[in-house]
């Protein structure tokens, strides 16, 4: 057992890399589903023993091959790491139950397997990107997740989720190929891959003159702020949520876009350090007006559509705005809040997502007006909805409410109280947003489509009301995700300075 | 004459610039699906040049131990960029197979025609 120990890191990426093949093979849809199942409840005990040995001991350094870093690729996991490894692994775990009859209903019988391939090696990207400390290797897992999510979404039932799987390939490949090119100035300048390594090179005396350091700063930026879909960069983001598979757009926007910030965070924090990027450069103002702009205008977006999936998927840009303003406010306070935010959305917007494919699973649509009355027929599902709902708001004993408030002390710390203010609007258009769709699912009379419908099987209503449950235990007991996240924004801020 | 001496000695970089605005510009100007493909394939294909130009010296070998050769080109761009290439397939493949599915699904591939179509997507 303590050999296998050892090589926990790796087994993040190998075991759904050969689930994924496995499932490739077997071609049958509930045999797919089953291994599906096993691999993605196996991931968030590997990476919660990961978590405990980092919580426990600090960074983990896995030599691949046994190829000493800076030559070999090294995996390292810190608590950044470890932390986003349980994020992702337990989103996955909440969704794979659920996923059976979802995608039994929304997917042809022999296209299934395919989807729980795609779906694994999804995951084997996303799980890579997070445990790898080779900047290349980014890149290679990058590709490996984007390419499989393309999949993902044009495997929707609409002719439309073809064409939001081509924009969002044009735009995700120009994302990662921006990404290839920061790594290559970097690798000019400094002659390394290993992230330490070249944060160790890129002395911050040397770098703050150097022209070729702050285009690779830009490019990366830029290329990764596509992948999370940063306004004004996230054009893809809708339709991609929109027309994916029920299943994918929960799992998608649970960790795919938490990912990409997560790579963000390693870019600005773990390679360049806060004197080139926040003292040098003026990424901290960029980044804070960029959020700032994604708060009102996605949110004011997501008010007026009609397709409840495209109200998220707009919320989703709004909340992304939210934890690129913690990244912006570069203190630890408000690294905290957008820290503890990643994990919190992941969580509330998985299990709203699953309360829409839940619907969907009923009455095969999800405009506005059909939901008329769906609440009263649908009582659980719709209280999963409300539940999300309130914590996007960030209403007190929520997950939300615990973000925002450190966002804001964030703000108040560095005394730009007008950020506060925006912070309490933006959720107030939240309210109208979310209280929209309320209205309508509880307030009106059942009509048409919503008339028959009942909640779904346990197998599916299991898994949403866990992490709604989830959403309200994060919002009371602030102490077990925020004090991760509080540590991990120490670490970030003073790790460099 | 300073300035020859500059375009010359920088002329690998200049090209490798060239290709990748001038992939970038066709993938944002063109509607017709398949051209945007091909510019994002100028595009990545750029970025590979980027990376071989400064790892190839003139006159060295591939990293061969024998007393004969002194000069080494650095072979690991070489094999980033392999990777970086069978990426690039890949895409380019899934990006073909996604605008042959359009066409079955709409009639055609030019951009404005199918948003015509849709009012919103």
């Amino acid at each position: 057992m303590s050999k296998l120990a050892e090589h926990l890191p790796i087994l993040q990426v190998v075991v759904p890399l050969l689930g994924a093949l496995l499932c490739a093979l077997l071609r049958r849809g509930t045999l797919a589903w089953a291994l599906a199942l096993a691999v993605s409840w196996i991931m968030p005990v590997i990476a919660i023993l990961l978590l405990q040995r980092v919580l426990d001991g600090g960074a983990i350094s896995y030599r691949l091959g046994g190829w000493a870093p800076p030559w070999g690729i090294e995996y390292r996991v810190d608590l950044l790491s470890a932390f986003v490894l349980v994020l992702v692994t337990v989103v996955g775990a909440a969704i794979m139950p659920f996923a059976r009859r979802s995608v039994a209903h929304e997917i042809e019988g022999d296209k299934q397997a395919w989807f729980y391939t795609m779906y694994l090696l999804c995951l084997t990207g996303l799980l890579g990107i997070t445990v790898t400390g080779d900047a290349f290797n980014i890149f290679v897992f990058l590709e490996i997740s984007s390419l499989s999510t393309y999949v993902l979404i044009a495997m929707g039932k609409d002719r439309r989720a073809l064409l939001a799987a081509y924009q969002y390939l044009i735009v995700g490949t120009i994302g990662a190929t921006f990404y290839v090119i920061g790594v290559g100035l970097l690798y000019l300048v400094t002659g390394s891959l290993n992230i330490v390594d070249i944060a160790a090179r890129l002395a911050p005396a040397a770098a703050e003159t150097s022209r070729p350091v702050f285009a690779a700063l830009a490019f990366l930026t830029v290329g990764v702020s596509l992948k999370l879909a940063l306004f004004p960069l996230h054009v893809w983001l809708p339709g991609a949520y929109a027309h994916a598979p029920s299943v994918a757009t929960a799992f998608l926007a649970g960790t795919a876009t938490k990912v990409a910030v997560y790579v963000l965070l390693r870019l600005i924090f773990s390679i360049f350090g806060v004197a080139i990027a926040f003292d040098t450069l003026p990424v901290s103002e960029v980044l804070l007006t960029l959020s700032v702009a994604a708060m009102f205008i996605a949110s004011i977006l997501a008010v007026f559509e009609t397709d409840v999936k495209r109200v998220l998927a707009y919320s989703s840009l709004g909340q992304i705005g939210y934890i690129t303003l913690g990244i912006g406010l570069a203190n630890v306070p408000g690294l905290t809040g957008g820290i503890v935010h990643l994990f919190n959305h992941a969580l509330m917007k998985t299990a709203l997502f699953m309360s829409l494919g839940a619907i969907v699973y009923r009455i095969g649509t999800i405009k506005l007006a059909d939901l008329a009355g769906i609440g009263r027929q649908m009582p659980l599902t719709m209280a999963v909805f409300v539940v999300g709902g309130l914590a996007l708001v960030g209403v007190p004993g929520t997950a939300g409410f615990v973000s925002k408030w450190y966002l804001a002390v964030g703000a108040f710390d560095r005394g730009w109280w007008p950020l506060v203010f925006l912070i309490l609007v933006t959720s107030l258009i939240a309210v109208v947003y979310v209280g929209r769709v309320v209205e309508v699912a509880w307030f009106r009379e059942p009509s048409g489509f919503a008339a028959g419908a009942k909640d779904p099987p346990l197998s599916m209503l299991l898994p949403m009301l866990a992490l709604a449950a989830a959403t309200i235990y994060f919002g009371i007991d602030t102490e077990a995700s925020a004090a991760i996240a509080r540590r991990v924004a120490e670490g970030l801020i003073g790790g460099l300075k | 004459m300073r300035y020859v001496n500059e375009f010359a000695q920088h002329y690998n970089y200049i090209v490798t610039i060239f290709l990748m605005v001038a992939g970038l510009y066709v993938v944002i100007a063109r509607g017709n699906m398949i051209k945007k493909l091909i510019g994002l394939s100028i595009f990545q294909t750029s970025v590979y040049l980027l990376y071989i130009e400064p790892a190839k010296i003139l006159g060295g070998t591939a990293p061969i131990l024998d007393p004969a050769y002194k000069v080494y080109s650095n072979p690991l761009p070489h094999v980033l960029i392999l990777t970086a290439i069978v990426v690039g397939v890949a895409t380019l493949a899934l990006g073909l197979a996604l605008v042959v599915r359009i066409d079955e699904a709409y009639g055609t591939i030019e951009e404005d025609e199918i948003f015509e179509r849709e009012g919103d997507a």
